[in-house]
């Protein structure tokens, strides 16, 4: 009897295999999921980009959730979740950004042309300070609580797929 | 016009696919030979076509007829024809007609020239390669048509720059011959399960094909190594990837199967194993060929990613695999049980090498496989590279390497392994000897680099003492030795040569990985790097305009002792059409050694950043490779697989019985 | 998903750009064994925005960036296993090229030396039952066979 048992081994490997394959279908294996989810903004001060509007530091981000966007002029996507974040901004959402490894004026161009969702905007021309956020791309989102936790991160540009599942209800459960 | 008629040979083929996948089963089932004789033709007729597609697809790219979609995503009018033609194969849908072309091909073949086998064994191995095909063809039809037409656009995309090379431009078709052509040992395994009988006569048959297939895919991933490292700029020449395990997986599993295919052939034992080693080995092509095509892991080499392509696939895998290892655990209890030996025995070297080979494929799989599952599973991801498998490939391959030499001396049934190895005293001298070159040349490194030095030596010379044995060489006067010679069967030399090969291409990746010289500098026009003994002068660099480019170039020239070596001149390319750079490196290679340059980037103050290497044994990479090709090669041209002319052969056959000869 | 497909052509254009360079002079550190070790380290890190290549490998901006970073720490006086740390508590465990051994991925590790060693204990079994099978007496129906064979 487990003679013949043995003969079902491969098949029930490559059933296992199968199973796999098919989960691993519209996954994307190159995204790299946070290692900063749960934990606490890291310590950092970055100065502003416009004369008008203040740069971003780690005190900051301690009052209320916010949504902290890492952006470039010269980032295609970057464009496409542009009009998503005016609208959020239109909302309500309080939107900081991070303009990574940019040419100011670039930036201010490409904001003019865009229109400016953020509330705190500041420039990280090394991007020393993207790393320690675990940024490896651009564009990419955190949603950070009142507490200064990291909660979420979206890693590519903002969708209203993503926005209305995954960030207005964490928003909504936040601001109880 | 002619594009219509291409599409058309491929719904044709389809159709004779159909035909060809279930009539001559049925007529093999019942005994009915007009129906079983329907295989030969409809095979032949299938590659026809298929080839009439294929030919098709070249004449759209060769005329760069845009009007047909991959034309234009693939081709430029101003690229040179060769690479006009790589452009079929290169991007995904004309791929994949090669790959049904190389499929029909082996079809074809064992048509025209299987006539030694059984009919009813020959047309139910057609019938399956049928079945593969025609599932192939319909996923073409449906998910990939490679004939979808656009409006032309005034000129096309362009080939991916690094794929703009003569040894790229022809990998593909040669990998493609190996692991697709291993589903022909997979066709006659299912065959052989249908008609629920395993024999000698069986993996005799099979052997041709498998090897074929085999020599294919060993040149194939040798020439893919030989690419990356003139083209990649560092000097690296397997990096784990993906796609590259993919074609390494039916690698591993093809070389046990040549093995363990001896057994069955000369003690009609491991029956079972070999069955499931053969549906394995395509199996892994199959899952390879997925890998690759369906983004579900990140490669340097991975065709655009489309979901929807990755769930067809899928389902014809799950077909193919599923259904296969299902009739395997139907049927293969069934098979006859197999001749005994003793666990020191020829048999049984052949079954630690199977094990051995089996556990190096496993690693490679879990690897390769590893971050899949448990992405799947849960929310970390993590990744395995490189370190992964270099430590924990190498140590299954050593007990295997230190075998190799052992196996051949061994006898059938049982043996004596304290005789075998004693007789081995050449290789084991050799190998000590090398370990002490290796110590003396170069006093740095870890220990177990010399020892692998040992290791290859001990290969190389295990080889040719094996071949001396059976040639009586210094036992017997030369002339026996010499009349041994001419009548000792091919396979003997070819076994010494792919054994040896073997170590030669160990030493090549051991010396290359460990003892290699870098100099990475920036450097001026005048400039002089000392280079493992050699003097480099940097002479500049000037702009080198091309038919689709533009070129800096730099001159280097290298002497030794004041005495000139060779001028090197690698280049940096820029692509203006797809907006891409690449890297032509310059290598010099002495035969022993390669001096290797690279071109990097200038700086503002008007240096240049220029990467050198000192390769030592680098050439033993590729060297092996071909050795090992070279074997599989004077195996398949034995006389006792000799597959033309099979009325002749029965014929004397009948008349004079085929004396046993020693050491068989 | 089409973001997603925006963000991979993006990582992917990065990743293109040329295969020639990887460490540059510039980054380089002076002290040759703080270097050999940046060099260690480097291999053991992936390059997140190329496909499959390690930091030391790629041209990536980020990998420059990250090359840059782990020198930095070297000359701050992190032992390797803190850089590697360092860098793995920003990006997680998938920037390691050689996977942790922990029960996540015994199954990994072990995975293969767990089955040689079930194929050679399987091999050992088979070999010893058919021997047993040839070894064991004849029952009586053969005992008889045999008898009237040898007589006739």
């Amino acid at each position: 009897m487990a003679r013949k048992l043995i003969y079902l081994l491969p098949i029930a490997v490559f059933a296992v295999l199968a199973a796999a394959f098919y989960a691993g279908l519209g996954r994307d294996p190159a995204i790299v999921p946070s290692a900063l989810i749960g934990k606490p903004v890291p310590q950092f001060a970055l100065p502003p980009l416009l004369a008008d509007k203040p740069g971003l530091a780690t005190a900051d981000l301690k009052s209320k959730p916010v949504l902290v966007n890492v952006f470039a002029s010269w980032c295609i996507p970057c464009r496409e979740e542009h009009p998503l974040l005016m609208h959020l901004a239109r909302d309500g959402v309080a939107i900081y950004g991070i303009d990574y490894k940019d040419q100011p004026a670039d930036a201010k161009a490409w904001l003019g042309e865009l229109g400016d969702p953020y509330r705190r905007l500041a420039t990280d021309m090394e991007g020393r300070v993207a790393i320690n956020w675990g940024v490896y791309g651009v564009p990419e989102t955190f949603l950070v609580d009142g507490t200064g936790t990291i909660r979420f991160k979206q890693v590519g540009p903002l969708t209203i797929d993503v926005i209305d599942r995954k960030i207005l209800p964490l928003l909504k459960s936040l601001a109880r | 016009m002619i594009d219509e008629i291409g599409h058309f040979a491929l719904v044709l083929a389809l159709l004779v696919a159909l035909v060809q996948a279930s009539v001559p089963l049925y007529g093999a089932a019942r005994d009915n030979a007009p129906l079983t004789a329907v295989a030969r033709p409809a095979a032949i007729a299938q590659f026809a076509l298929v080839a009439l597609a294929f030919l098709s697809l070249v004449h759209a790219f060769v005329v760069s007829d845009f009007s047909v979609s991959i034309v234009a995503e693939n081709s430029h009018s101003d690229m040179p024809l060769l690479y006009k033609i790589a452009g079929v194969w290169g991007n995904h849908e004309g791929s994949m007609v090669l790959w049904v072309l190389i499929l029909t091909f082996f079809g074809a073949g064992v048509a025209l020239f299987g006539g030694n086998l059984p009919p009813t064994l020959q047309a139910r191995v057609l019938a399956v390669q049928a079945m593969i095909g025609a599932g192939f063809l319909a996923y073409i039809l449906y998910a990939s048509d490679p004939f979808i037409r656009i409006v032309a656009p005034p000129d096309g995309n362009g080939l991916n720059p690094l794929l703009q090379d003569p040894g790229l431009a022809s990998h593909p078709p040669c990998l493609y011959l190996g692991y697709v052509g291993f589903s022909m040992a997979f066709s006659f395994a299912i065959a052989a399960l249908i008609e629920g009988k395993v024999d000698a006569a069986w993996a005799r048959w099979v052997r041709p094909w498998t090897l074929l297939a085999w020599c294919a895919l060993t040149i194939g991933i040798t020439m893919g190594s030989w690419w990356a490292y003139y083209t990649l700029g560092w000097g690296g020449f397997w990096f784990w990837d993906p796609v590259e395990n993919a074609s390494f997986m039916p690698w591993l599993a093809g070389t046990a199967l040549l093995h363990s295919a001896l057994v069955v052939e000369k003690r009609d034992a491991l029956k079972s194993w070999t069955i499931l080693l053969a549906i394995v080995t395509f199996s892994l092509s199959l899952i390879g060929t997925f890998l690759v095509r369906s983004g579900v892991l990140t490669s340097v080499h991975a065709f655009a990613v489309d979901p929807r392509r990755g769930v067809f696939i899928l389902g014809l895998l799950t077909i193919a695999i599923g259904g296969s290892l299902a009739l395997y655990a139907a049927r293969a209890p069934r098979l006859a049980p197999s001749g005994l030996f003793a666990p020191v025995s020829r048999e049984g070297a052949l079954v630690f090498n199977n094990l051995l080979l089996a556990a190096c494929a496993a690693t490679v799989i879990t690897g390769t496989l590893y971050p899949l599952f448990v992405d799947a599973l849960g929310e970390t991801k993590i990744s395995v590279g490189p370190p992964f498998f270099n430590l924990t490939f190498t140590p299954l391959m050593v007990p295997l390497l230190i075998a190799v030499p052992i196996g051949p001396m061994l006898t059938w049934k049982r043996a004596d392994l304290l005789g075998a190895v004693q007789r081995l005293w050449a290789a084991g001298v050799a190998a000590l000897l090398a370990v002490l070159a290796g110590w003396y040349i170069h006093s740095r490194g870890p220990v177990f680099a010399v020892l692998a030095l040992g290791l290859a030596a001990w290969l190389v010379v295990g080889a040719a003492v094996e071949l001396a044995e059976r040639l009586k060489l210094f036992r017997a006067p030369l002339s026996e030795s010499w009349h041994r010679a001419l009548h000792l069967p091919r396979s003997n030399f070819a076994t010494a040569l792919a054994h040896a090969g073997l170590g030669i291409t160990l030493a090549g990746v051991v010396s290359t990985a460990i003892w290699r010289v870098e100099r990475i500098q920036t450097l001026h026009p005048g400039d002089v790097v000392d280079l493992a003994g050699y003097a480099v002068r940097f002479e500049g660099v000037v702009p080198h305009p091309g038919p689709n480019f533009e070129g800096q170039r730099a001159t280097l020239v290298v002497t030794r002792d004041g005495l000139p070596v060779a001028v090197m001149q690698p280049e940096k390319k820029h692509f203006p059409v797809a907006n891409q750079d690449t890297a032509e490196t310059s290598i010099h290679t002495t035969g022993f050694a390669d001096l290797y340059a690279a071109l990097g980037d200038p700086d503002p103050r008007g240096g240049w950043v220029v990467r050198l290497y000192y390769s030592p044994l680098a050439p033993f990479i590729w060297f092996g490779g071909a050795m090992m090709f070279a074997g599989g090669l004077v195996s398949l041209t034995d006389r006792r697989f000799r597959i033309g002319a099979p009325a002749r052969q029965r014929a004397r056959a009948a008349v004079e019985p085929r004396p046993a000869t020693a050491g068989d | 998903m089409r973001g997603a497909l925006a963000m991979a052509i993006l990582l992917l254009g990065a990743a293109l750009a040329t295969p020639a360079a990887a460490v540059l002079p510039s980054e380089m550190l002076a002290n040759p064994v703080l270097e050999a070790r940046a060099r260690t380290i480097s291999k053991e890190l992936r390059c997140l925005v190329c496909q499959n290549e390690s930091i030391d490998d790629s041209n990536a901006d980020l990998a420059h960036d990250l090359r840059v970073l782990v020198r930095q720490r070297l000359v701050a006086g992190d032992t390797n296993a803190q850089v590697i740390q360092y860098i793995v508590a920003r990006y997680g465990q998938f920037v390691l090229l050689k996977p942790p051994v922990e029960p996540e991925t015994y199954a990994l590790w072990f995975g293969p030396g767990a089955m040689l060693l079930l194929g050679a204990i399987g091999v050992v079994v088979y070999m010893r039952r058919r021997q047993a099978a040839l070894d064991a007496p004849l029952s009586a129906a053969e005992e008889d066979r045999l008898k009237r064979l040898l007589d006739e």
